[in-house]
């Protein structure tokens, strides 16, 4: 962090923290705005486990080979002789869950559902990772630029706004994939399916972060900090870049979070709906749509669905702790 | 979401409870021929009652039968249907000239007179067929049919403008006048040349060339006669003038219909319809796993469609004996298969082709189809209720569970031996076609062909992608998932679009990959040869000749499974229709 966040970041408010620490004996020492929300958010019992969920799943993502390998067998292969032939029901309490296949089986084809599970949590969070970056990159520039320069800059970026946060986004979204075909734009396969779903993802969802960024440079604009550098003969790049940006970071951080729950449950959507990744590469979504025609097996639907799930809420409460820790004001 | 769920856990439960009071019906063997309770006698329930036989045979009139469909009907308009489900129903409001034989199984694959005296009769070859007509039948509103209404409805087919749905059969075999547009367009044209009525109880049929099994056409309904004066062209199916033993009673199309007795319909003119309830009330667009679950509680006694059982309710089902006891396991002329297609490399080498079917392991494909109910390991390309059906043991595997050592084997042979790399294409809305590519890219990978999954649309499936040559050839798809029905339970009905090589145009193709000279000569053998035995051979040297030249993977031959409602009498599988005969069935009142 640069200096003049010190100076205006928290001035308005005296954070209560440092006058205690103050009052402990120690030195009364600055301290930064990001060292003052991880203090807090050190305390919040909740984020914290949500953070450690969030952190527990990269984890899993990362290393599916390794945790498939040690408690499951490869994703893609069938246990035929494990499932009743006659109605493809595992055979075995549970849907066929022991030591072996953790989840049980998947019916018919006897695929592994816990591995599923593991590997269908990297399609997940790799698009939604990327997706996100995609959105806050482009989100934050055009937040800048419009809040910054205002007029018909302004007025120019916030109707593309406007028409980008009306487009039927599902629908295109189904089209789009639907008609790229399999080799475009040099890539073939899943990789292209998953460069097409971070695209549509990602670049349809920068206006909800890039109003809040226009919003907040609107504000920081006006700060004397900014008059100052201005007065100083700093040009446009310098301000947006050195003065603002750094200031812009908690809500970028915080949205991101934010964004990234709604982009899996996006993900999973779209893969519910036949228009993902393709089979046999496991998706949490796409496993849904599967177990949907065996809804007397629910053991196939509770998996997935609540791999979505603890996903989708420990993002939440991580992001809502992070929010918590910048800003107390909107808890 | 919200709904899903909730039914989903009113279904474990009932489940649930229906597990347990098979557990205490289990407890003792009920003595045969005592009754299960209530007024409905001493029907012995038992899985497949109704193959082969008749379930609860009985001549008592009265009842209604109530059915459900899970969309809604093509068109009741008997020139603008082309649904199983929908020739199996009209014959109880309409009458064509030759119908199949009311009976179960193979019996019922007969062809018997209905509104003709007898069966076609040609004197040249199959190029003219002459019908006459029994005297005295009647339309629902008392005159007579005639042969002129017969001509009529035929004409009134042909115009696919205004009645798009139905077969082009007729328009197809018959020696119309040139540029004819149908009757509607063309009320006054000179139709002699393709159809003739010398008298109102004679029709003669005209065609461009000999067709040894035309009855097999005229069965269908668009020969039902409709009065020229009560046409409403594509307003009709609103209200069909019934020539059967029911009538239409209230009609709301897409909702809901009902027939009721047709006064006019003369049982002595009619020798095979038993006419056994009072009526019949069809409800339309009811949710497809709602219907199963009131099959089994006995609100409806039949899903029209006759496709069987969804997968939540099958596995319920059939995990339930007695539940599983009220079900029929019926044969489909239907076959799901994998098109090899001969034009990308490496499968333009018959050794490669041979390799993908010595790889494919069955019986992983039988359970991508739901195992022995869903269907039979196919092993040619002619389902076991047609002509020309011959087991075949070409590429025959211990357990039919695929070759590795052979695959290997041919692979080498082809110059491949360490496999290759090809694309499978399969309709995305079709889950079973997913779990076939799924299995053959399992199986073809242990001899290391490595497929990649393709899913495309169901609706453009064959006109943009798998059945237009242009596309295949430049994506390099190699293997393709099909699936074929009969239109009528012939073979050359079944047969012919996909194996004549002939009928291959731009795009909308279903034949994919048969494209053997050999074969479409002897298709033109088989249209010219009037006697059946002969044709059955040819059509078994047929089925030989393309499995040799190993360009499709016979899958499955379908199977469904289905449910019997509660109290329903004289209720049988025929081979015709390939579901319960819906002009047999009764019910307790």
């Amino acid at each position: 962090m640069t200096a003049p966040l010190d100076v205006s970041g928290s001035a308005p408010e005296t954070p209560p923290e440092s006058v205690l620490e103050g009052a402990g004996g120690k030195s009364i020492t600055g301290r930064s705005l990001g060292q003052i929300a991880w203090s807090r958010l050190k305390r919040d019992k909740v984020a914290m486990a949500g953070a450690g969920i969030v952190i527990l799943l990269i984890l899993m993502a990362i290393f599916a080979p390794a945790i498939v390998g040690l408690l499951g067998h490869p994703p893609q292969r069938f246990h035929e002789d494990l499932t009743d032939p006659n109605t493809g029901v595992p055979i075995g309490a549970f849907g066929g869950m022991s030591w072996d296949f953790l989840f049980g089986l998947e019916p018919r084809n006897g695929r592994d559902l816990f591995s599923r599970v593991v590997y269908g949590a990297r399609i997940s969070l790799l698009i939604a990772f990327l997706a996100t970056l995609v959105s806050v990159v482009i989100g934050t520039l055009m937040g800048v630029v419009a809040g910054y320069f205002g007029g018909w800059v302004d007025t120019l970026i916030g109707r593309t706004m406007d028409i980008f946060l009306a487009f039927p986004l599902l629908v295109f979204a189904i089209a789009l994939v639907g008609a790229i075909p399999d080799t475009a734009f040099g890539l073939t396969g899943d990789s292209l399916r998953i460069a097409l779903l971070v695209f549509i993802i990602g670049f349809f969802n920068w206006p909800y972060i890039g109003r809040i960024i226009r919003g907040q440079t609107l504000s920081l604009r006006e700060r004397e900090f900014v008059d100052a550098a201005r007065s100083l003969g700093a040009r446009w790049p310098h301000i947006i870049f050195r003065e603002l940006l750094p200031n812009l970071m908690a809500p970028i951080l915080i949205y991101a979070t934010l964004l990234i729950p709604s982009n899996i449950l996006f993900e999973s959507a779209l893969s519910f709906l036949g228009v993902g990744v393709r089979p046999p590469t496991p998706t949490w979504g796409g496993m849904l749509a599967d177990a949907v025609r065996f809804f007397t097996l629910p053991h196939f639907a509770i998996f997935p669905g609540m791999a979505i799930f603890i996903t989708v809420l420990s993002f939440n409460l991580f992001g809502d702790g992070l929010r918590d820790a910048f800003d107390p004001r909107t808890r | 979401m919200r709904t899903r769920s909730g039914v989903a856990i009113a279904a474990i439960g009932t489940a649930l409870a229906l597990g347990l009071s098979a557990c205490a019906g289990g407890g003792g063997n009920t003595p045969p021929g005592q009754s299960g309770g209530g007024s409905a006698g001493a029907v012995k329930e038992e899985f497949n009652a109704a193959l082969g036989k008749v379930y609860n045979p009985s001549k008592a009139k009265g009842g209604i039968v109530k059915m459900a469909h899970e969309g809604t009907w093509d068109s009741l308009d008997p020139g603008n249907t082309y649904y199983g489900y929908s020739f199996n129903f009209a014959r109880l409001y309409g009458r064509t000239l030759v119908m199949f034989k009311p009976a179960p199984g193979a019996e019922g694959n007969t062809l018997v007179p209905d509104l003709a005296e007898s069966l076609g009769e040609t004197s040249d070859g199959g190029k003219t067929w002459t019908y006459k007509l029994r005297k005295g039948v009647k339309f629902e509103d008392g005159t007579e049919i005639t042969s002129k209404d017969i001509a009529y409805s035929v004409a009134r087919s042909f115009d696919k403008q205004v009645l798009p749905k139905g077969p082009s059969y007729l328009n197809e075999l018959l020696d119309w006048p040139k540029d004819y547009k149908g009757a509607f367009k063309e009320p006054d044209r000179d139709i002699s040349s393709a159809i003739e009525t010398p008298d109102d109880y004679t029709i003669i049929f005209k065609l461009k060339a000999a067709f040894g099994s035309f009855d097999y056409i005229v069965q269908m309904p668009m020969t039902m006669p409709v009065p020229k004066a009560k046409d409403t062209g594509t307003k009709y199916q609103e209200h069909v003038i019934a020539s059967g033993p029911y009538m239409f009673d209230k009609n709301e199309i897409g909702k809901s219909f009902s027939l009721k007795r047709n006064p006019n319909w003369d049982p002595a003119t009619d020798p095979n319809r038993p006419a056994l309830p009072d009526g019949f009330e069809v409800q339309l667009n009811v949710n497809a796993d709602d219907i199963d679950n009131r099959l089994i509680s006995g609100d409806v006694h039949l899903a029209v469609t006759g496709l069987g059982l969804q997968q939540a309710a099958r596995t319920r089902v059939l995990n339930d004996p007695v539940l599983k006891a009220r079900t029929d396991n019926a044969k489909l002329q239907r076959l799901w298969y994998l098109s090899v297609i001969p034009d990308i490399e490496p499968l333009n080498n018959i050794e490669c082709r041979k390799a993908v079917l010595w790889a494919v392991d069955r019986t992983s494909v039988q359970r991508a189809y739901g195992g022995p109910n869903g269907g039979d390991i196919a092993t040619g390309m002619i389902p076991p209720s047609l002509g020309g059906y011959k087991e075949i043991s070409t590429y025959a595997t211990p357990g039919n569970k695929g070759d590795i050592n052979k695959a290997k084997a041919a692979l080498a042979a082809c110059g491949q031996p360490n496999g290759f790399n090809a694309d499978i294409s399969y309709r995305s809305e079709r889950p079973g076609e997913k779990a076939f590519a799924e299995a053959v890219q399992q199986s073809l990978a242990k001899v290391g062909i490595k497929l990649t999954l393709k899913p495309f649309p169901d609706g453009d499936y064959f006109t943009l992608y798998a059945g237009k040559p242009d596309y295949v050839k430049q994506n390099k798809l190699g293997l393709a998932v099909n699936g074929w029905g009969s239109d009528y339970p012939e073979t050359f009905g079944f047969l012919q679009a996909i194996a004549d090589s002939r009928t291959i145009r731009d795009s909308g193709n279903y034949n994919l990959s048969i494209k053997i000279p050999e074969v479409d000569q002897k298709i033109d053998q088989v249209k010219g040869e009037a006697d059946v035995a002969a044709r059955d051979a040819l059509w078994a040297e047929i089925n030989q000749r393309i499995m040799d030249e190993a360009v499709t993977v016979p899958g499955v031959y379908a199977k469904s499974i289905l449910m019997r409602g509660k109290g329903l009498t004289n209720l049988y599988v025929s081979d015709s229709q390939q579901m319960y005969d819906y002009v047999g069935v009764g019910v307790q009142q």
